[in-house]
């Protein structure tokens, strides 16, 4: 079925903090976000069959008490499991980033978990990726620049699982040294997540993890070497780019529907 | 019945190996082998024993932890086991959500009394002792909020460790009692120093409540002919206090009849705004929780700063994130409520390798925190309390002194974002209604944080109450935030709100009832975490992330049930009048009565006077030859100039995708001195912000101490793309011994300055706080008194509108060949410089008189200029010259593009003839800025008429040449920049 103007619905409350952000990256490239708090739609679940993307944003949800989006994915399985299941099995996207990647594997819609990052503390920079794995969600990308800001961030998978996935193209992408770590020196790896793993996928790539945030690189001013390419652009005179590569995760997901 | 559910991470945790090196490098005989972790749910509840595992199943990610119920966890060999948990009644997150976890899956409704505690098992091995043990439990935990059990292997039994509930059992008190204060002056000065005499003969904490304060809250009664009650004087100890009612600045002082607040800060805005005319850009000043000003046409931003230093010297954790949360709740509580959009903290510390022990007693019981120790948890503080909130930490800065050891200072502050119209009214208005419910929304109340007003407003010693000390807990804050801001506030359900900070509910409900009249309370409506606290104490405790609204009668049933749907909390806890007082019931019995013309305005007046103080400092001694390589190498590496990345890289400061001049920045991520964000994805307007601060020109003169800070902050915001048409500032004032004339000297001269810089740069005030008692009174480990005052500071913080923030520049060298400019004159003017201070070993009586002055006739022309070459997009990097001075200046633009330079400081203009001038003086008004050639035509047309240097060049290699003259006075690589730069943060990571 095509759709032109694909359905976002954003989930909300509790600490989660980066639905605005979020919703604004998906209207930019066409499509309708609404957020939606998760009590208004545990008083509603129905309203989930309306929509074609669900979306887990970053934040903190119950403040990564008792474990990172331990809490909120227990009030979405006492409250939501049969709807959530049967928005899986439908054509639909599912995409959790930071915190809403941390629900989604304790969800168990993805495989694999995170724990703390191996320097011990939070840490919020840029990061390149490299991509693995199959997912309507990076059709065209195969190297993105984007900034993480998590302190349980270490993906941790069992090998057999892990050769499972390799082989089933379900390592969205990996850490690798780019353009950004070569520009302000810095290690591929930011928190020792196994195999270098910075996103899973599951369900034929329609469930995409990850603990990177592509909304925070949706401008071209976003990027670390930001002012040195507008100079350099500048004095070739050229034109600065407005957009951020990490837009074009969202595009992916839209034009998923519009085929 | 009590259970235990331990959790353990199947894989191994990378914080054991960071506790295990942490733990060997403390003052052990031993050595620590191994440590293991476990979080452990202590459940004191009715609940069955299926329903124990469930709970257990949903604390337990399967696919990465492990759990067992009330058998140890199954960590392989140890030695001792070291467990932290909180003491009773102090804020246990965790435990909150566990409960809430429980609750909604089992449909289990907790009773009163049950709960569920948490607490952190270290599994220690190695060859230790119980003293070694007793070490490393220390480093875990602050006694005055948490507890340690120490169990050795050997003494467990059935794999079972004995579990300790820390509930909250409270003596039975006399709910309310009448204070007599028909006593003598001893006792009345008794009483306002260490507070209301208990039955049991203990004294309740500081009213901080001077013998004239006393004796006219005693005449007033008599006047009644009654005696107050013990929630009536608590009360105006609350409402008068220094913190509250800023009795220095609000005074009359020397001549200056109207007191140092009224004319030359709110003098000067006002001053300013009538000069601006129609280009004024104030919106809001100094009547609300925050000051505001116009963004676009749609638009204000809102901008307020705290500190938090008393409790952050106690509980530097707990103090830094209520101090963070608390500056959030401003935001909300301004006009109707504004939207955190960006954070900014400040911290001053001591030195972290100053192990020097402080007591605040005599007989050496209390053990203040050393510096490292308080570093530390302020940082995670505000690192906590900001990541959570989903608020990015956009602006920041560190300085370190030895006499900020005791007490450090801890500036928070937040930006807020506001519709200027909501429902067709201005946003910024707002007042409570005769008839309006009072509703109390967010936590609940407990004994934490009493006295917290009282306990910042006098000088730290062995009488400051722990009870002063809170936690933050940002989810429940979140929670509310975004119910108010993002629903509530566009629904119109009430007419007016304000934060709950110090004074509690004492002070804002108080303060919402000078809108419309008055207001009756009924206190036991209020709720509380655990039974047995009395009425005085639920009035003005300090427990956190909550809020005062007046909610109309008509609106409550929907306001109540979205905060439902919300999980926040709404109480109604009394009802707003018109009658002219404060009004508190118990049970339908009034216990307090008391005017608010006589609560807010019955603070006597008094006159205070200053003395001068000649200060005489000889200078030191300046390195012989021509070379100054190895003192900027080491000046570099000073924590007041190098970089503090790892702070930096900790805040989250990209949340809400508006970041556009980052806290890090170029290839050698070099700390900012401005930085720019977007608060509206949808426009390009950008909001400024930076700070200035230089307590150091204190030893020396404070009125230039202040010219300088203000003249650094508005510099650092102008060399990144502000503007000074649109920038307002906002002050705040760290003092100490401020009855002390000699301090209220220097007072009065920071604040002549402030009026005259602010005029003279057209910059208003739009917000400002102060915090006056910045001493530590205490004991050496010899028993010896010692006490330390801190520099007097003042911090000036900016906030600015940013036309497009595409034009923007940051401070590092981008391309070589680009030619090298220093705008501004040099002077010699090393006086209390970072790189005399180096000199005289921190020896401030040789530190020099020639403190940096601030000429801002000639300053506003170099801004200006600045600004004009911004817009018309010819400056490739720019940077404002700070502590350090030009060389560090240099070095730091060089390491940031990881360029070299060859530069000749020769013709330098400016007064500075010898080298030390030139490379270190801290000459305010300056700034670094490059270009390519192609520009030099057009760039030296806008600047032609400001004093300008044209020093060198970027080069495309890694040398780093600064020559005068023939004289290569630094030669250096910009990799050993870099490593020098770099090297305190990395040591503190």
């Amino acid at each position: 079925m095509k759709i032109n103007k694909p359905k976002v619905i954003i989930m909300s409350g509790y600490g989660l903090n980066c639905e605005e952000e979020t919703k604004f990256a998906f209207e930019a490239v066409g499509a309708k976000a609404d957020i939606v708090h998760i009590n208004d739609l545990i008083k509603e679940p129905k309203l989930l069959s309306k929509y074609q993307i669900l979306v887990f944003p970053g934040g903190f949800s119950y403040g990564d008490d008792t474990g990172s989006g331990k809490a909120y994915a227990n009030k979405m399985k006492n409250h939501l499991d049969k709807e959530l299941k049967e928005f899986v099995e439908r054509d639909t996207l599912i995409i959790g980033i930071c915190n809403g990647f941390q629900i989604i594997t304790n969800l168990g819609l993805l495989p694999g978990g995170l724990v703390h990052n191996s320097g011990g503390v939070y840490l919020d920079r840029w990061v390149d990726l490299e991509v693995k794995g199959k997912s309507p969600w990076l059709t065209g990308i195969k190297k993105i620049s984007v900034p993480i800001a998590h302190g349980e961030g270490r993906y941790i998978i069992d090998n057999k699982k892990y050769t499972q996935m390799k082989k089933d193209k379900e390592i969205a992408f990996v850490y690798t040294k780019g353009d950004i770590c070569k520009f302000q020196n810095l290690k591929a790896n930011p928190n020792g997540a196994m195999h270098d793993i910075a996103g899973v996928l599951a369900y034929k790539g329609r469930v995409f993890g990850l603990m990177p945030h592509p909304e925070r690189a949706m401008f071209f001013h976003h990027r670390p070497d930001f002012q040195l390419r507008k100079e350099m652009l500048k004095r070739k005179n050229k034109k600065i780019p407005t957009e951020g590569e990490g837009l074009q995760i969202f595009k992916n997901a839209v034009n998923y529907f519009k085929k | 019945m009590i259970s235990r559910i331990y959790i353990t991470p199947k894989e191994k945790d990378s914080r054991e190996t960071i506790f295990k090196e942490s733990f060997n490098k403390l003052d052990i005989k031993g050595h620590v082998s191994h440590v293991a972790l476990a979080d452990s749910y202590t459940i004191n509840a009715d609940i069955s024993k299926d329903s124990l595992i469930d709970a257990a199943r949903a604390l337990t990610n399967e696919t990465i932890e492990n759990s067992t119920i009330n058998t140890l966890p199954p960590v392989g060999d140890f030695s001792f086991i070291c467990e932290i948990g909180y003491m009773p009644g102090v804020t246990d997150n965790v435990g909150h959500t566990a409960e809430e976890e429980i609750a909604d899956l089992l449909h289990y409704k907790w009773k009163s009394g049950e709960a569920i505690y948490t607490s952190k098992l270290f599994f220690v091995s190695g060859k230790l002792s119980l003293i070694d043990m007793k070490t490393i439990a220390l480093s875990l935990h602050n006694p005055l909020i948490e507890r340690f059990n120490i169990i050795d292997a050997k003494e467990i039994k059935k794999n079972t460790i004995q579990t300790i509930v820390p509930n909250v059992v409270l003596p039975k008190k006399v709910p309310v009692v009448k204070v007599s204060l028909e006593v003598s002056d001893e006792e009345l000065i008794k009483i306002g120093k260490e507070g209301i005499l208990d039955p049991d003969g203990t004294r309740r904490g500081p009213l901080a409540l001077d013998l004239e304060s006393m004796k006219i809250i005693k005449d007033y009664f008599k006047k009644l002919k009654r005696s107050p009650t013990d929630i009536e004087l608590e009360s105006l100890a609350q409402t008068w206090s220094e913190h509250c009612k800023h009795t220095i600045f609000a005074n009359s002082i020397d001549d200056i009849k109207d007191g140092l607040y009224k004319t030359y800060i709110k003098g000067a805005t006002n001053k300013i705004r009538r000069e601006k005319g129609k280009n004024d850009f104030c919106i809001s000043v100094f009547s609300d929780n925050a000051g505001a000003i116009e963004f676009d046409k749609d638009y204000m931003v809102t901008h307020k700063v705290e500190t938090h230093n008393s409790p952050s010297a106690l509980d530097p954790f707990g103090g830094a994130i209520t101090g963070i949360v608390g500056v959030n709740r401003d935001t909300i509580g301004f006009g109707l409520g504004a939207k955190p959009v960006a954070n900014t903290y400040g911290f001053c510390f001591g030195y972290p390798d100053d192990t020097r022990p402080l007591f605040r007693d005599k007989t050496l019981k209390q053990k203040m925190l050393p510096p490292k120790r308080i570093i530390d948890g302020v940082i995670r503080g505000v690192n906590v309390g900001g990541n959570c909130s989903g608020i990015p930490t956009v602006s920041g800065f560190v300085r370190y002194d030895e006499r900020f050891r005791a007490k450090p200072l801890v500036f928070v502050g937040t930006v807020g974002l506001l519709p200027k119209k909501i429902n067709n009214k201005p946003a910024h208005q707002k007042g409570a209604i005769e008839g309006d419910y009072i509703v109390i929304i967010g936590g609940k109340v407990g004994a934490d944080g009493i006295h917290g007003a009282t306990f910042s407003s006098v000088v730290m010693d062995s009488s400051s109450p722990a009870t002063a000390v809170q936690i933050g807990d940002p989810i429940t804050q979140k929670k509310l935030s975004d119910a108010i801001v993002k629903e509530a506030r566009d629904r119109n359900l009430y007419t007016s709100i304000t934060d709950n900070g110090a004074g509690g509910i004492s002070c804002s409900v108080a303060e919402m009832a000078k809108e419309c009249g008055g207001c009756i309370v009924d206190i036991e409506k209020v709720p509380l975490k655990y039974p047995g606290l009395t009425p005085w104490q639920i009035w003005i405790s300090e427990s956190q992330e909550r809020m005062t609204l007046s909610v109309p009668k008509s609106k409550w049933k929907e306001f109540n049930s979205l905060m439902e749907s919300r999980g926040v909390l709404a109480v109604i806890i009394g009802e707003f009048t018109s009658e002219k007082n404060c009004i508190v019931r118990q049970n339908g019995k009034e216990i307090m009565n008391i005017p608010l013309s006589f609560l807010h305005d019955g603070l006597p007046e008094r006159q205070l006077y200053s003395k001068k103080e000649e200060v005489l400092n000889k200078t030191p001694k300046v390195p012989s030859g021509a070379s100054r390589t190895p003192q900027l190498l080491k000046l570099i590496q000073n924590p007041n100039i190098s970089s503090f990345k790892w702070i930096s890289q900790q805040y989250d400061h990209e949340v809400q995708a508006g970041s556009v001049v980052k806290p890090l920045s170029g290839r050698g991520l070099i700390n900012t001195n401005a930085q720019v964000f977007r608060p509206l994805l949808t426009s390009n307007k950008g909001v400024v912000l930076s700070t200035g601060e230089c307590p150091s020109y204190s030893d020396i003169d404070t009125y230039h101490m202040s010219a300088c800070a203000i003249d650094t902050a508005i510099r650092n915001a102008i060399s990144v793309g502000g503007s000074l048409d649109n920038l307002a500032i906002l002050d705040n004032t760290c003092w100490c011994s401020s009855y002390d004339p000699i301090r209220l000297g220097q007072l009065v001269d920071a604040m002549k300055a402030c009026y005259d810089y602010a005029i003279g740069y057209g910059t208003p005030y739009i917000s400002g706080k102060d915090s006056m008692f910045n001493d530590f009174k205490g004991y050496d480990e010899k028993g010896n008194q010692v006490s330390i005052s801190i520099p007097p500071t003042l911090l000036i913080s900016t906030i600015g509108v940013i036309p497009d923030i595409n034009k923007v520049v940051t401070p590092e060298f981008k391309i070589s060949e680009d030619l090298i400019y220093v705008l501004g004159d040099t002077n010699d003017e090393l006086g209390a410089s970072e790189y005399y201070k180096m000199l005289a070993n921190d020896d401030l009586t040789k530190i020099g008189m020639n403190v940096p002055k601030v000429d801002f006739n000639k300053n506003t022309k170099t801004y200006k200029a600045l600004e004009k070459a911004i817009k018309s997009e010819i400056i490739a990097s720019s940077l404002s010259i700070v502590s350090g001075g030009l060389a560090t200046a240099l070095a730091k633009a060089s390491v940031g593009g990881m360029f070299g330079i060859n530069t000749n400081l020769k013709k330098l203009k400016g007064n500075a003839k010898n080298i030390d001038a030139k490379l270190f003086s801290e000459t305010q008004g300056r700034i670094l800025v490059s270009i390519t050639k192609k520009n030099q035509k057009s760039f030296e047309k806008i600047v032609k008429g400001i004093s300008f240097s044209l020093i060198g060049s970027v080069s495309s290699n890694d040398k780093f040449m600064i020559a005068d003259g023939k004289d290569k006075v630094v030669e250096t690589s910009v990799k050993k920049l870099a490593t020098a730069y770099n090297s305190f943060s990395e040591r503190m990571k």
